[in-house]
C-alpha cells in the first residue's frame, strides 16, 4: 500500500491535468461507505485515492476529517465539512448552509483510522509546495519519530527544492533508518553515518537503540542480547537487587519497620501482643522479639533476616538486557555513542573554556577600575560597584531617549564614563581627599556613599530591573557545533576587555599623565618636588577608575538585568579580583580575574547544580590563596611594595 | 584590685549604673508588671537593641581599641543564633511530635520520634534526616557551649591563618567580609542543614515554658540581655584597661613598634579576635530568641558593615560610644524604617522616610567620618574637658 501511495506523492508533486477534473465530492462518493464508517483497513482505499487524485482540497478533507468534522446529508448522501452550525461545501469551501444534526450523520473515525489520515497527510506535507509547511511536517516527525515515518520521509527527500530542508530530512531519515530501518545491515550503516553527529537528537537516537531492561535470574538465558551483569552492592544497591527479586517473585517481600509496626497492631489482644506488654514496644529490639513471638505462632509471615536476603542475592544473577535482539545493532550503536560522548566531553571542555573566558572578562572589567583606584592609590573604594550600576542606568537612560540600539550603545558608552568620571572626580575631591592617611575610613565613608547611591537609585528607577537591549547584530550566538556556542554579547564584552587592557597599559606606560601616576604611586613626595601636581593626579585617576567602572557597568548590563543592587553583586568579587591578583598592577588584575573566573567555571562544572557551593568554595580558595601569596599573584617589589 | 579599676575608669560605673536604672524602669513599665506601658514587642525590640550594644562593644574593641577593621563579626554573631536556634527548635519540635504521637496504639520507638522530628524541621527543604551538626541539637548544655565553641573556633583558625601571614587594614576587612560572604552563601543552600535560606524559625517560643507568657519571656530575655550586656562592658573595659589594653592599643597605633618591644602581636591580635567574636556569638545567641527567625541574609557581609557603622558614629576607642552607636542608629533606623517618621512634604515631592533613610544615614556617615571622627561619644569628652 505504502509502495503505491508513494508513487503517487511524487507524480502529485508534478500537477495532473487529467485526474484534476475530477472533484473531492466525486471520490468520496465512490467511496461513500468508508468515508463514514471508515474501519483501519477500509480507510487505506479512500486514503490512495485521495492521495492519487492530487487535489489540493484533499488536504482540508483530511484534517476536517481526522478531526471529526465530516458529515452525511442522509438526504443525498453528500459529504460536507461542518463547523458548529454551519455547513461546508468540501470542493470550494463556501458555507452552503445550516447544520441541522436530524439530517446528518458525523463519521467518526476510531484512533486508528485518525493515526492512518494523520499519516497520509504527512506524505501531503511534507510535498507540500509551500515551504513552511514541508518544515512543519520534517519538524513534527523529528518531535515523534515512527516507523512508519521512514518511506514517505525517504520518498520526498528527492523532490525536495530546497537545500537546508533537503539536508534536514536526510539526516532526520539517517536517524530513522537507525532506528527503525528494515535489515541489519541498512540500521548498522545509518548508525555508523550518525557517529560524527554532536547533536541531542542524534544521541537520543541512539540512546533509545540501546534502551535496556533489568533482569533477574539463576542462570544468564541464552539468546537474549545482554548489557552487562550487576553485582549487587558495587553496580546495584542491594536493597534495589532485592526488590527486584521481588518484583520477580523470586523471593518473599522484606518486612520493613512499619509492617512490624503494622503487624503488631493487629495482634495486640488485651494489653499484650505476643506475649509482651504493649508499653514496653518502645524500642525496635523489643519490637522484634514481639514480632518474633508472633511469627513463632505462625500469626505473621517470619522476618527476613540480612543472611536471607544475602543468601538470595547470591543465588540470583543480576543483569541488564538490551531491548534490541541484534547484538551486532546494539554494538555499533555502542561505539558510534562513545565515539560522539568522547568528542562531546572535548567539546565541552572547549565551551568551558569559552564560558570560563567570558566570566573572566566580566571579572575583568569590573576589578580594572578598581585596581587602578585601589593599586594606584591604595583607596578602598566600596562605592565603585554603585559607579558599575550608575554606567548601566546611564545606558538604560540614553535608550529611553535613543530608540536605535546600536546608537544609544555607541551614545551611552561615552556618556557612562563622563557621568561616573564627573562622579569619581567629584567624590575624590569632596570626601576621599580629607581622609588619604586613614584608609579604613575611606573604606567606611565610600560605604556610606554607597548604601546613599543604591537607595537614591532604588527612588529614582525603582526596584524592578530595568533592561539594556544589547543591538540586534549581538543578539544570538556563534555556534562552532551542537555543544560549543558563545553568544555575540559575551564575545563583546571579551573584546572590550581586550581593548581596556590595551588602553590602560597605552596611558599608564606611554603617556605623560601615566608617567606622572606611576611617579605620585612610587613616591609622591619625590613626584611633587618635580613639579607635579599629587592632587591634580590623585584626581585624574580616581576619576579614570570611576569612569572604567562606568562603561564596565554598560557592558554588564547588556547580558545582565540592571537593578540598584548590581553593582553590591560584583563588589565583593572584584575586590578579589585585584586582591588575588596583585595590588597596583594591570597584569596581576588581569591574572586575577582570570583565575577567579576559570576558578568558578571549574568549580560549577564539578557541581553543576549547585552555583552557591561554587561560589563559597571559590572564596574559600581565595581566603586560603592569600595565605600564601599575601601580596597576590603578581607581587610588587621593591618601595612601593612598602606598606 | 576591682575599686582601683573602678575608681579609674568612672564610666565604667557610670555606664553600669544607667544601665541598671534602664533595666528597672523598662521592668516596671512593662506588660509583665502590669502598667504596660511599654508593649511586649517594644520590649524585645528594646533587649534586641542591648545585644545590640554588646556586639558593639566587642566591635569596638577590635576595631577601635586594637585597629582591626573587621566586617565580618556578624558572621559570629549569627553563628551563635544558628546554635541556640538548633536547640530551641529542636525541643519544641520534639515537644509537639510527642504529643501527637502520644495517642498511638504503639508507643514510639526513638527512631520514629527522631524521624517525625526530622520530617517536620526539614521537610521545607525536602529532607528528613538530620545532619551530622544537629548532633547535640537534643541538648541545651551542649548547644549552649557549641553557641561558643564553634564560632570561637572558626574565628581562631581565621584569626591564626589571616594574622599569620601578616594580613592587615584593608586585606584583612575584605578578607573578612569574604568569610562572612562565605558562611552566609553556604547556609544559603538547602543541603547545608540549616534549612537553606527558610533558616530556623519559631524561635521566640521556649521549649518548658509554653504556659509562660511572651511578655514574661520578654522581660527575662531583656535582663538577661542587659546582665550580659553588663559582664561583657566589664569585662572589655578591663581588658582594655591594663598593661594588656596597652600593648592592643599599640598595636592598633603602630604595629611595628611593638613587634619590635619584643610583644608577639600575632597573639594579642588573636586572643582579641577571638574573644570578641565568642562576646558577639553570645550576643546572637540572646538577639535571635527575641527576634524569633534568623535566616542566612542576616549575616550578609552588610550586615556587618553596618556595624562598623555604628561604631564609628557611636565613637571609636570609647566603649560607652559603641553603645551609644549601636542604640542610637538602630533604634533610629527601625523608628524610620517603620513609618514612624512623618514625611517631609516640600511641595514638588514629598520625602518619604522609608525611602529616603539610607540616602541619609548613608550621607550623614560620611559627614560623621569626615568631621567628627570621634563619633557620638566625642562630645563627652569635649563636656569633660570644659568641666577640668
Amino acid at each position: 500500500m505504502l509502495r503505491r501511495l508513494l508513487l503517487a506523492l511524487t507524480l502529485c508533486v508534478t500537477p495532473f491535468a487529467s485526474v484534476q477534473a475530477q472533484s473531492l465530492q466525486d471520490i468520496l462518493q465512490t467511496h461513500a461507505d468508508e468515508v463514514l464508517k471508515p474501519g483501519r483497513r477500509s480507510v487505506g482505499v479512500v486514503l490512495d485515492d485521495l492521495v492519487a487524485s492530487g487535489l489540493p482540497q484533499a488536504v482540508t478533507f483530511l484534517e476536517a476529517w481526522r478531526d471529526r468534522e465530516i458529515v452525511q446529508r442522509d438526504a443525498d448522501g453528500l459529504f460536507f465539512k461542518a463547523i458548529e452550525a454551519d455547513l461546508i461545501d468540501l470542493d470550494t469551501g463556501d458555507v452552503i448552509g445550516v447544520a441541522d444534526n436530524n439530517d446528518l450523520t458525523a463519521s467518526r473515525p476510531n484512533g486508528g483510522v485518525r493515526r492512518a489520515i494523520g499519516e497520509a497527510l504527512v506524505q501531503f506535507q511534507l510535498s507540500d509546495p509551500d515551504i513552511t509547511k514541508r518544515r512543519a511536517a520534517v519538524e513534527a516527525i523529528a518531535r515523534g519519530m515512527e516507523a512508519s515515518q521512514l518511506e514517505p520521509l525517504q520518498a520526498s527527500i528527492e523532490g525536495e527544492m530546497d537545500p537546508t530542508l533537503k539536508a534536514t530530512k536526510i539526516r532526520l531519515a539517517g536517524m530513522l533508518s537507525a532506528r527503525f530501518g528494515g535489515t541489519a545491515e541498512t540500521r548498522i550503516a545509518a548508525i555508523n553515518d550518525l557517529a560524527g553527529d554532536l547533536s541531542v537528537d542524534v544521541r537520543a537516537v541512539l540512546n533509545q537503540v540501546l534502551t535496556t531492561t533489568p533482569s533477574v535470574a539463576t542462570d544468564l538465558p541464552d539468546g537474549r542480547n545482554i548489557a552487562r551483569v550487576l553485582t549487587p552492592g558495587i553496580d546495584l544497591a542491594e536493597d534495589d537487587a532485592y526488590s527486584q527479586l521481588v518484583a520477580a517473585d523470586l523471593a518473599p517481600a522484606l518486612i520493613d519497620a512499619d509492617a512490624v509496626r503494622a503487624a503488631l497492631i493487629e495482634n495486640i489482644t488485651g494489653d499484650t501482643v505476643g506475649g509482651f506488654p504493649v508499653s514496653a514496644l518502645n524500642t525496635d529490639a523489643a519490637r522484634a522479639q514481639a514480632y518474633a513471638a508472633l511469627a513463632e505462632d505462625g500469626l505473621v509471615a517470619p522476618l527476613i533476616t540480612a543472611e536471607i536476603k544475602t543468601t538470595a542475592l547470591a543465588s540470583h544473577l543480576f543483569f541488564e538486557t538490551y531491548d534490541e535482539p541484534n547484538a551486532d545493532i546494539t554494538d555499533a550503536a555502542k561505539a558510534a555513542l562513545d565515539a560522539i560522548e568522547s568528542k562531546v566531553a572535548l567539546s565541552q571542555a572547549v565551551d568551558l573554556g569559552l564560558d570560563a573566558l567570558s566570566l573572566a572578562s566580566i571579572y575583568f572589567l569590573a576589578a580594572i577600575g578598581l585596581a587602578i583606584t585601589f593599586g594606584v592609590m591604595g583607596v578602598i573604594n566600596m562605592a565603585h560597584g554603585e559607579f558599575i550600576m550608575m554606567g548601566a542606568y546611564t545606558g538604560f537612560v540614553v535608550q529611553l531617549f535613543v530608540p536605535d540600539y546600536t546608537l544609544s550603545i555607541l551614545i551611552a558608552l561615552p556618556l557612562a564614563f563622563a557621568v561616573t568620571f564627573g562622579a569619581g572626580v567629584a567624590m575624590e575631591r569632596l570626601v576621599i581627599r580629607h581622609l588619604y592617611h586613614r584608609p579604613l575610613e575611606t573604606l567606611l565613608a565610600t560605604f556610606g556613599i554607597s548604601i546613599a547611591l543604591q537607595q537614591l537609585a532604588k527612588n529614582i528607577f525603582g526596584t524592578q530591573a530595568r533592561p539594556l537591549t544589547s543591538p540586534a547584530w549581538l543578539d544570538g550566538a556563534l555556534v562552532f557545533n551542537d555543544v560549543i556556542a558563545i553568544s555575540y554579547i559575551r564575545i563583546a564584552i571579551f573584546v572590550m576587555a581586550l581593548i581596556f587592557l590595551g588602553l590602560i597599559l597605552y596611558v599608564l606606560n606611554r603617556t605623560r599623565l601615566g608617567l606622572e601616576v606611576r611617579a605620585v604611586t612610587q613616591n609622591p613626595g619625590m613626584a611633587a618636588s618635580m613639579g607635579i601636581n599629587p592632587d591634580r593626579i590623585n584626581m585624574l585617576t580616581f576619576g579614570l577608575g570611576s569612569g572604567i567602572a562606568g562603561i564596565a557597568g554598560v557592558a554588564i548590563g547588556l547580558y545582565a538585568k540592571v537593578t540598584s543592587e548590581m553593582g553590591a553583586d560584583y563588589i565583593v568579587q572584584s575586590f578579589m579580583t585585584v586582591v588575588v591578583g596583585g595590588v597596583g598592577n594591570v597584569w596581576g588584575t588581569l591574572a586575577g580575574a582570570s583565575l577567579i573566573g576559570f576558578l568558578q567555571k571549574g568549580i560549577e562544572w564539578l557541581n553543576p547544580s549547585n552555583t552557591l557551593a561554587a561560589q563559597t568554595y571559590m572564596i574559600l580558595f581565595i581566603i586560603l590563596f592569600i595565605q600564601f601569596r599575601p601580596k597576590g599573584i603578581v607581587a610588587q617589589k621593591g618601595r612601593a611594595a612598602a606598606d | 584590685m576591682r575599686n582601683s579599676f573602678i575608681a579609674q575608669n568612672p564610666s565604667v560605673l557610670w555606664f553600669l549604673m544607667a544601665l541598671a536604672g534602664f533595666t528597672l524602669g523598662v521592668t516596671l513599665l512593662s506588660e509583665a508588671t502590669g502598667i504596660a506601658f511599654l508593649s511586649t514587642s517594644f520590649v524585645k525590640t528594646l533587649g534586641k537593641t542591648l545585644c545590640l550594644c554588646l556586639i558593639a562593644v566587642a566591635m569596638d574593641v577590635v576595631w577601635g581599641y586594637c585597629g582591626i577593621l573587621s566586617l565580618g563579626h556578624f558572621a559570629f554573631f549569627g553563628l551563635g543564633g544558628y546554635a541556640i536556634g538548633m536547640w530551641l527548635m529542636y525541643a519544641r519540635t520534639e515537644v509537639i511530635v510527642l504529643e501527637s504521637l502520644a495517642g498511638q496504639a504503639l508507643p514510639a520507638t526513638p527512631k520514629e520520634v527522631s524521624d517525625a522530628i526530622g520530617n517536620q524541621i526539614f521537610g521545607v527543604v525536602g529532607s528528613s534526616e538530620f545532619p551530622w551538626i544537629w548532633a547535640f541539637a537534643d541538648s541545651l548544655f551542649l548547644q549552649l557551649l557549641m553557641v561558643v565553641l564553634v564560632p570561637g573556633l572558626l574565628a581562631l583558625v581565621f584569626g591564626w591563618l589571616a594574622f599569620r601571614s601578616r594580613v592587615t587594614g584593608v586585606y584583612l576587612s575584605i578578607l573578612t567580609q569574604a568569610m562572612t560572604l562565605a558562611l552566609s552563601l553556604y547556609l544559603f543552600q538547602n543541603d547545608s542543614g540549616l534549612r537553606g535560606n527558610n533558616g530556623l524559625s519559631g524561635l521566640q517560643n521556649i521549649p518548658g515554658f509554653e504556659d509562660t507568657s511572651q511578655a514574661v519571656i520578654s522581660i527575662v530575655f531583656f535582663w538577661a540581655s542587659a546582665l550580659a550586656l553588663g559582664l561583657g562592658y566589664l569585662f572589655f573595659a578591663w581588658i582594655v584597661s591594663g598593661k594588656m589594653g596597652s600593648v592592643i592599643k599599640g598595636i592598633r597605633d603602630n604595629e611595628a613598634r611593638v613587634r619590635f618591644l619584643g610583644y608577639h602581636v600575632e597573639s594579642y591580635k588573636l586572643f582579641v579576635f577571638t574573644i570578641t567574636a565568642v562576646v558577639s556569638a553570645i550576643a546572637g545567641a540572646l538577639y535571635y530568641p527575641q527576634a524569633g527567625i534568623i535566616n542566612p541574609g542576616e549575616i550578609a557581609p552588610i550586615a556587618s558593615i553596618y556595624l562598623a557603622v555604628w561604631v564609628a558614629i557611636g565613637g571609636r576607642g570609647r566603649l560607652y560610644g559603641a553603645v551609644i552607636g549601636a542604640a542610637f542608629v538602630s533604634l533610629l533606623s527601625s523608628w524610620f524604617t517603620g513609618g514612624g517618621a512623618p514625611s517631609v512634604p516640600l511641595g514638588f515631592y514629598t520625602i518619604q522616610w522609608t525611602d529616603w533613610w539610607l540616602v541619609l544615614l548613608g550621607f550623614s556617615f560620611v559627614a560623621v567620618t569626615l568631621f567628627f571622627p570621634k563619633g557620638i561619644g566625642g562630645l563627652f569628652d569635649r563636656l569633660v574637658r570644659k568641666q577640668a
